[in-house]
């Protein structure tokens, strides 16, 4: 088993872009396991992304990859799967990706309740173009393009993503792999959109500037800085100051976009046949 | 002509001409954003697409729209998309994307006054350099002009088959007065149309390279999810469909997909003309003006003034050569049009200083009258 998502990769494409200790790997790493563990259908897997450094991951995958224009993976993503709806239609994408420029977007799949399972790699930062400021670098932390510190709010992405009506919303930390493994094997698992915030980190850009040390150091600050979400539930909003609350968040069971479009036909077929 | 359905006259509003024929082509997807005046392509498509098995889904914008077509065309389902004026604008980064990634796809575009919200909505043909020019950098692009609801028909249906062969978005451009008036058309049956699917890998999956182009340039495709595990960027790549900078393959990739579409052109130039034979002044008009032309140029003749009319149907690659060829045999070439002069400029540098040329503006939210370019024609 312990190598078996290796089969999933195109290592001739390999050596990847990401810079060592970068958080991006151990996120991508839970979602091949998970594939793995799953056992699916290396054709019938599509992953989809948009621009960034995890939005490269795609292209060392060995499945139906597309690597699309900024922000716009879910939208290229919902042609795929309404068209095909058995594919099993992944998105990854990275914060600013999916959170910014591709913001809307994610509410309307989520509000459609496609069956997209869409992976947020947020790593607090825009990595890909130096470390500028994104929708979810934490108010008070330094970017090039917040040189004074942040002084907008990060969002919490998984509210809005279950306030738009997904069927599963969950965030687990690269500092937790088993657990971020197993979110994402609900989410796929999930009829209906499904999202998993994987927190993790850029120690490039985000951790060098604002002075967090290394790669290891890091995953000790993101430890200490978790709290589940059943501890969450029993803490002031004081104490949750700049905690990141991981858990499984929201599980609906609505109706899915593609199987509720099957019924149309049938019934626009059967109203043209009459 | 019998054939083994009713194919019978229809009177038909020139958007829903476009919808009837799109499924003729094969149309399987359509992802749109409402706009007027090209929203009833999105309604009619609504209650349609579903009879025949086909999809439609209503996007958060063009944007999605434009990208919801290409994934949706990556599944092998022919596709299309439709907008207008300020949502054209928004399509061109993903069309852009459809045309470096190959992705056939089609993308209607009723032309409405601009810029931005404009005169809503009025016709103009202000979008011609915008269908060229829109995206950035470098890109093939295939654009058809109709100019009646008959050759939204006839164009609509080889819109299909240029973007299957070609492996390239087409843009079909409209003019709104055509898109909203009500014209007879004889729909043929569907036997009748001649469909052009998409050319499909032969190798085994191991074997396939995504952008190994045959011969004519254009790669097979692979649907996603049928073995073939490909990959799609956006970024320069090479025959493996992976990125890329060397500059060799760069420069490689870039000339094969311009001359792609230019190495074709022959085949995917329609044009129309009028008393072209004998003519000493030209005009040169596309959409609802060149209906005007039509009819100006009649009554110049009975005039005794030798005008003819050429209309291009393909718009790009823009028929340079024919253009040269007219500006060798006439005087003059009018170029009526209802921008600031779009067209014009593409018929100068055509005509090569062989002949005048000389464009007629009008910028007013009404369409160009017959007698307005008589007046023009009889100038000479
Ligand atoms: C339309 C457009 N705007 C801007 C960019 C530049 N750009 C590339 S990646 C990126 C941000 C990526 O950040 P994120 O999504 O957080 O991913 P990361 O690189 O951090 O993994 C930006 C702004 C672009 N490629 N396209
Ligand atoms: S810049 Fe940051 S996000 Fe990008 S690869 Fe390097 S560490 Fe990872």
């Amino acid at each position: 088993m312990a190598n078996k998502f290796e089969e999933y990769l195109r290592p001739q494409f390999m050596p990847h872009i990401w810079c060592p200790g970068c958080g991006h790997g151990i996120t991508l790493n839970a979602l091949l396991r998970t594939i793995a563990k799953l056992e699916l259908d290396k054709d019938k897997v599509c992953v989809v992304s948009g621009i960034g450094c995890a939005s490269r991951a795609p292209g060392y995958l060995d499945f139906n990859t597309l690597h699309t224009t900024h922000g716009r993976a879910i939208p290229f993503a919902t042609g795929i799967k309404l068209a095909k709806p058995e594919l099993e239609v992944i998105v990854v994408t990275g914060d600013g990706d999916g959170a910014a420029i591709g913001g809307n977007h994610l509410i309307h799949a989520a509000r459609r309740n496609i069956g997209l399972t869409v992976v947020m790699f947020n790593n607090s930062i825009y990595g890909m173009t130096s470390g500028q400021y994104s929708p979810m670098t934490p108010s008070g932390k330094s970017a090039t393009t917040a040189p004074y510190g942040n002084i907008e709010r990060d969002f919490d992405v998984c509210k809005l993503v279950q306030a738009s009506g997904a069927n599963y919303v969950a965030r687990a930390t690269v500092a937790q792999p088993r657990q971020l493994s197993t979110y994402i094997e609900r989410a796929i698992n999930t009829k209906g959109f499904a999202f998993v915030e994987a927190q993790g980190m850029c120690p490039t850009y985000y951790g060098r500037r604002n002075k967090l040390g290394g790669p290891v150091e890091m995953l000790d600050v993101l430890k200490k800085n978790t709290v589940t979400v059943q501890a969450a539930a029993k803490l002031s909003p004081e104490e949750l100051k700049g905690k990141i609350i991981t858990g499984e968040l929201y599980q609906a069971n609505d109706p899915e976009y593609c199987d509720l479009y099957d019924n149309l036909i049938k019934q626009a077929q059967e109203v043209a046949g009459k | 002509m019998a054939g083994s359905c009713d194919s019978r006259a229809r009177l038909m509003q020139g958007n829903e001409c476009c919808c009837e024929a799109a499924i003729l082509a094969g149309l399987k997807f359509f992802a749109g954003y409402p706009i007027t005046p090209s929203s009833e392509i999105a309604e009619v498509l609504a209650e349609r697409l579903p009879r025949v098995g086909g999809k439609f889904i209503q996007m958060e914008d063009e944007i999605a729209s434009m990208a919801a077509v290409v994934g949706s065309s990556l599944t092998g389902a022919k596709s299309m998309t439709a907008t207008s004026g300020p949502g054209f604008s928004l399509k061109q980064e993903n069309l852009g994307f459809a045309a470096f990634t190959e992705v056939p796809c089609v993308v209607v575009n009723v032309q409405r006054t601009g810029p931005s919200t404009g005169l809503p909505t009025s016709p103009a043909q202000g979008d011609i350099m915008q269908a060229r020019w829109g995206t950035h950098g470098d890109h093939p692009v295939v654009a058809l002009y109709p100019s009646s609801v008959s050759e939204i028909f006839d164009i609509t249906v080889k819109a299909f088959n240029i973007a299957e062969m070609l492996r390239t978005p087409v843009i079909l451009l409209m003019d709104e007065v055509i898109a909203h008036m009500r014209e007879r058309v004889i729909v043929p049956c569907a036997d009748e149309v001649e469909v052009v699917d998409r050319v499909r890998p032969t190798v085994a999956p191991a074997d396939y390279l995504p952008y190994d182009a045959a011969s004519d340039g254009v790669p097979p495709m692979a649907d996603f999810g049928t073995g073939y595990r490909w990959h799609a960027t956006g970024l320069y790549h090479d025959v493996t469909g992976f990125p890329t900078s060397i500059p060799s393959k760069v420069d490689f990739l870039i000339r094969r997909l311009i001359a792609k579409v230019e190495s074709r052109k022959k085949e995917i130039t329609f044009t129309k003309s009028q008393y072209m034979d004998d003519a000493r002044v030209a005009v040169v008009a596309c959409g609802i003006t060149a209906r005007s032309a039509r009819s100006a140029v009649r009554s110049a003749r009975e005039k005794g003034i030798a005008a003819g009319l050429f209309q291009p149907q393909t718009i790009w690659p823009f028929p340079s050569e024919m253009i040269a060829d007219i500006a060798g045999r006439v005087d003059r070439i009018i170029v009526p049009e209802m921008n600031m002069g779009q067209l014009v400029l593409e018929v100068e540098r055509a005509a090569a200083g062989k002949c005048e040329v000389v464009g007629y503006s009008r910028v007013d939210g009404e369409p160009i009258t017959p007698d307005e370019i008589l007046a023009r024609l009889e100038e000479v």
